[in-house]
This record gives structure tokens, sequence and C-alpha cells, in this order.
């Protein structure tokens, strides 16, 4: 039996937003996570993916769910009580210019994570913990007294992943880790992720946009839309064969690397925009852009079915 | 061939800073023929937003062209004055940015917006006459309910919107030159597939030339018809869309293709990332900018920056492994 480090149970996260009105960031998700590996997050801005992500680390506190963390339920903990736990669980961010304190040097950045939790009390001790670190992220020593506008933004992101690695934690939440690098720049990126994985067995949940990149990381897949997970599968499955009309209409979006097959291709493309979360839409909520919608798609909302074995999809086509 | 549109001949374009001259590009030459789409290639800080704003000439103050023609039309812009320049602008040439919200004012109606951009270059229309083309601009890049949204403000709009506001803007004039510098980047797949249709509908609507700048091969793949690939302030390499993806003959091109994955990936196979990271433009290499990065680079990449090879008529490439006396082992283009 493989062992889960992450289980989310009915997850559901609501931000006030003014007057009585509610934002449905996050609604009734629920996914859990084996150890060592990576489960993907994908959908269109404001899907709530990246509200999930916080949620489950507890930089937001959940609305109501559960949040099982290498089975320690950590929903209802105070902040004092998660400390230890925040050891275990760390995050990366999308923007490393925005991430890293400009007047902190790189050493400092890294250290600052073995402070906090008592690992080193002075910070004449991080060097033994940093300059490894920095190696392994293929940064050298010499880098450890340099500020962060002196890097490029590969290299800070390196910095940045060098801070939630130093912990060595057993989850690492990667929100966008590569959409602000260049094309040339995320692939080192993204192979030193992996390799880090292979490594030492942490778990990721890896949250993008861009669906290759995620299908190349990841074990499994959850599509996120308004809010809700609408279809789960291992990502070769999920790529293979999509069920929910909004996985596929989001795939075919993706351009295709491959100008005689992108002139070819059949698209079916969604139209429209993403619905508001504080209204959102009757039954099912990707009702209003469905290409196959019928009355009782805006009338009852689907629930998750298991289409084929580890195959789970939210619609009423399947049912 | 369709006939040159826009020629662009030895551009040289520095910008003059405390740190001293960052030469953004350093001696470009390309076209844009009549009725083509031409994609623009490069990663941050390779000179494609540079080339295209000196185009317009919308370069920052501490910015210069230094040497170098740009010809529209026959006409060299490089000797206009500032007027002359604003009537070409919005007219004949129109550009659509990155970021929608920053180039909207966020003041003023966006109906009003697209009429000033019209009235601006044709003082003649107005009252419902000028609404109406705003209206029939509206409808042609489906913004819904074009007779509410006439008066409501960018921050009503969401980003797709906005953007569709700006392709109105940038086709109410019938301009001959599109320049897109990345406008679908800040966008979701979902929004840039249909933005990206649009682009395509205007432009075969209006036989408009559009140079499109990007940073993704997946979009080139998807719209261009010719490809010009920029790294380091200079041209690379420059093909026919197929040729670019079938046949690379630079090893830039080669590193950008392999280092993102397809769809199809195996996902056992690692990707193959381009080690280091891009030139500093205040001091660039001496030779060839990519040889300290490239993997088969040898002691002349370094010393001298290869010419052009020409790979057949449209497709050319700067690459010393393409010279006649190159050696054939570790040579990925020998044959």
């Amino acid at each position: 039996m493989s062992q889960k480090i992450l289980e989310v149970k009915n997850l559901t996260k609501y931000f006030k937003a003014g007057g009585k009105q509610v934002v449905h960031a996050v609604d009734n998700v629920s996914f859990s996570l084996e150890k060592g590996k990576t489960l993907g997050l994908v959908g269109e801005s404001g899907c709530g993916k990246s509200s999930c992500a916080r949620t489950v680390i507890r930089l937001y506190d959940p609305t109501s769910g559960q949040i099982i963390l290498d089975g320690q339920d950590i929903t209802h903990m105070r902040q004092k009580e998660l400390q230890p736990i925040r050891k275990k669980m760390q995050m990366i961010f999308q923007d490393p210019y925005a991430s890293l304190n400009a007047r902190m040097t790189v050493r400092d950045i890294i250290a600052e994570p073995l402070i906090a939790h008592h690992i080193i009390r002075k910070k004449a001790e991080a060097d033994e913990y940093v300059f490894p670190m920095l190696e392994r992220m293929g940064l050298s020593k010499e880098h450890a007294n340099r500020y962060a506008h002196e890097f490029s933004g590969g290299q800070r992101q390196r910095v940045g992943i060098a801070r939630a690695l130093i912990l060595q934690p057993e989850l690492v939440i990667c929100d966008e880790p590569i959409s602000a690098l260049d094309v040339s720049i995320q692939a080192q990126v993204i192979n030193l992720l992996k390799d880090y994985q292979e490594e030492k067995g942490l778990s990721y949940l890896f949250i993008a946009h861009d669906l290759s990149m995620v299908r190349y990381v990841s074990d499994d897949i959850g599509v996120m839309y308004l809010g809700q997970l609408v279809e789960t599968s291992t990502s070769e499955e999920l790529y293979s064969h999509p069920l929910h009309p909004y996985t596929k209409g989001l795939m075919d979006s993706v351009p295709v690397a491959d100008p005689k097959l992108a002139r070819q291709k059949e698209k079916s493309s969604i139209e429209g925009d993403i619905p508001s979360p504080i209204n959102p839409p009757s039954g099912c909520r990707f009702h209003t852009r469905c290409p196959y919608a019928t009355e009782a798609c805006s009338a009852q909302m689907p629930d998750m079915k298991e289409a084929a074995p580890g195959h789970w999809v939210a619609c009423h086509l399947y049912e | 061939m369709e006939p040159v549109i826009l020629q662009i001949e030895n551009l040289k374009t520095s910008f003059f800073t405390s740190n001293g001259e960052v030469q953004a590009v350093r001696g470009i030459s390309l076209e844009v023929h009549k009725g083509e789409i031409l994609g623009i290639v490069g990663e941050s800080g390779s000179g494609k937003s540079v080339t295209s704003m000196s185009v317009l000439r919308l370069l920052a103050d501490t910015a210069k062209i230094k040497e170098g023609r740009i010809l529209f039309e026959d006409k060299d812009l490089t000797k206009f004055n500032k007027k002359k320049m604003q009537k070409i602008r919005g007219e004949e040439i129109a550009m659509i940015f990155q970021d929608p919200m920053s180039s909207l004012n966020p003041l003023i109606p966006v109906g009003k917006q697209v009429a000033e951009m019209i009235q601006t270059h044709h003082p003649e229309v107005k009252g419902d006459q000028l609404k109406q083309k705003v209206l029939d601009l509206f409808k042609m890049v489906r913004i819904p309910e074009p007779e509410k949204r006439y008066k409501s403000y960018p921050h009503e709009f969401s980003g797709g919107m906005r953007q569709r506001v700006m392709i109105a803007m940038a086709f109410a004039n019938h301009p001959k030159l599109l320049i897109a510098d990345e406008p679908t980047t800040a966008l979701d797949v979902t929004i840039q597939d249909q933005i990206l249709k649009q682009m395509r509908n205007m432009q075969q609507e209006f036989g408009t030339s559009i140079m499109f700048i990007t940073h993704d091969l997946g979009v080139v793949a998807e719209l261009c018809d010719r490809v010009v690939v920029m790294y380091g302030g200079l041209i690379m390499e420059q093909a026919p869309i197929n040729e670019i993806f079938d046949n690379p003959k630079h090893p830039y091109t080669l590193g950008l293709l392999a280092s993102i994955p397809r769809l199809n990936q195996d996902k056992s196979k690692r990707l193959v990332p381009i080690a280091g990271s891009p030139p500093d433009m205040i001091n660039p290499p001496k030779g060839c900018p990519f040889a300290p990065r490239c993997p088969y680079a040898r002691n002349i990449c370094a010393a001298e920056c290869p010419e052009f090879t020409k790979i057949s008529p449209e497709h050319s490439s700067r690459c010393w492994l393409l010279d006649p006396q190159a050696p054939h082992d570790h040579n990925p283009f020998a044959k």
C-alpha cells in the first residue's frame, strides 16, 4: 500500500467580497496525493487552483472540509500548533522577483527557514546547509553573499526553490513555478525539481496553466473549473482520453508546436470568459460555455463519477 | 512572393544607461511581405521588442537608433519627424501590446477610445456614423452586447475582452501593417485561442501584414507563415514555418525546440534545457552571442560572429557549423 502524504476532503474556501457577496473560490474539492508523486492542478486563471493550494498549506483558513497531512488533521490547527508542521510543507512561488526579499543576501534567504525552525541557532552555522543546497541547485557558494537583484529570473527561482527545499519538506506546493521564466530556462528548473524528487522521494502539488508541462511533470492531474474539480485521472489517461467537455476544450486550446498538426487540427474551442465566482452558474458551472449543455446541466450539479478505473469526471454526459 | 511592405536594413538600436551602452539590437535585417504573418521569436533580452519599438519609433528617451534604415513602402521611417510618424501610427501601422490594461486609458469608456482612434486620422467621420463604425468593429472582434459595452470602462472588462478592444482599435483604420508584441502572453490558453483566431480572421479580411512577436513556439506554429529567430540582438535563423520545425539549422533553434515538452512527450525522457543564461548586452560576446551556451561551440565561435549561410532561398542561418569547412564530428548539421 502506498502512503498518502496529503488528503483533502470536501475542501471549501469562500472569501467575503463586500456586503453579503461571497467569492466561491474553492468549492467542495477532494483529492489525495501519494508519497513521492506529483499531482498537477490545471485550469484557467480564477478557477481556484492557487486558492486551493494556499488553503491546503493553511495560508488561508478553510471554510469547511478537511486537510490531512501525513495522517494528521491540520484543518483546524492554530498557527502555533502548525509551526512544527510547516517544516513538512513548503511552497515555491510564481514570481521570483516578488518572492525574494531584496534586502537579504541569498545566504540569509535560504537560511531563514532553518532559523525559524530552530535547526540552527546562529546565522554563522548556516553555511554547512546553504552551500551544499546552492550547489545542488546549480549555483555556487560564491553566490551566497549576493542579493537577489544580481541574479537572472531563472537563478532567482533556484534560490526560491532552495529556500523551500532546505528543510527537507515532504510536500512542496509549486504555484506556477516556471511561468515567469523564459522557455530555455523553464526546462532547467523542471529537471531540477524532477531530479530532486527522485532523490528524496518528496511529493509535489504542481499548479500551472501550461498543460504540456503539467502532463510532463505530473503522475495525476485534477482539472479545476470555477472552484470545483471537474475531472481527475492519471496524467496519461487524462491526455489520451479526456472526458469532460471543459478538459477537451482546454487541451484543444493549447497551441501545438508543430505547424502541420496545428493547422489540420479540428478545434473544439471554448467560447467566452470564465463566469464570476461571486454568482457561479447554477447546476454544472461550465454549462454556460459548454457546447453539449442540456437542460439538466443548468438544473442540477453533476456528481463526481468513476467513468473508468481511476478516472473521475463530474459531467451529466457520463451518467 | 508578395511585394515587401516593411524592410529593415542593418538596424542598430542602443539604450544609453548609467551603466553603459546596452546594445539591444545589433544589426538586423528582415522584411515583411504583404499579407504575411511574420513571427519573431526570442527570449527576454533578445531584442525582439526593441526591434518593433524602433519601427514605430516608440523607444524610450534613453534609446537611439544608431544605424540602419526602416523602409515602410519604400519610405525611410528613421528620417520621419514626430508629426509624420504620428500620422503613420494607428493609420498605416498599428500595434497591439502585451498588457491590454496598461495600454487603455482607465478614465475613458472603451467605445470612446476606439472612436478617438478613428477620428484622429479621419476627422470627417462624426456622430452616429462614428459610433456605428465602432460598434461594427466591436461586432467583428465579437465583443458581446456592443451597444452596452461601448460605454464600459476598461476595468469592467476581462483581460481577453480588453485585448479584443485593442484589436478593434488596431484594425480601426485598416492598417497595412500590424505589430503585435506578445498579445496573448498574459491570457489563459482558452482566451489566447480565441484571440489568435480573431487576429487571423481580421488579417484575412483586411489583408493586413502582421509582425508577431512571441516567445511561444506553439503560437508561432499555429499562426505564422515565416519565422525569424532572434538572440542577443541578432537574427540567428530565418525560414518558412515548416522549415523551422522540420529542418532547424541553428543550435539555438534546436535548443528551443528541445526544451519544450510536446503534448505527446515521452515522460521518461528528460527535457533538454539550454544551459546558462542570456548574454549581458552591455558587453555582448565578441563572437556568436549564443556561443557561451552552445553545446557545439568551437574556438572560432567565441572569436568571430559568423555570417549567414543560405540553406534555401528563404532559409538562412548564422552558424559556423554550416561553413563548408566545418568539421563533421560533433556537428548536428553535417551531412
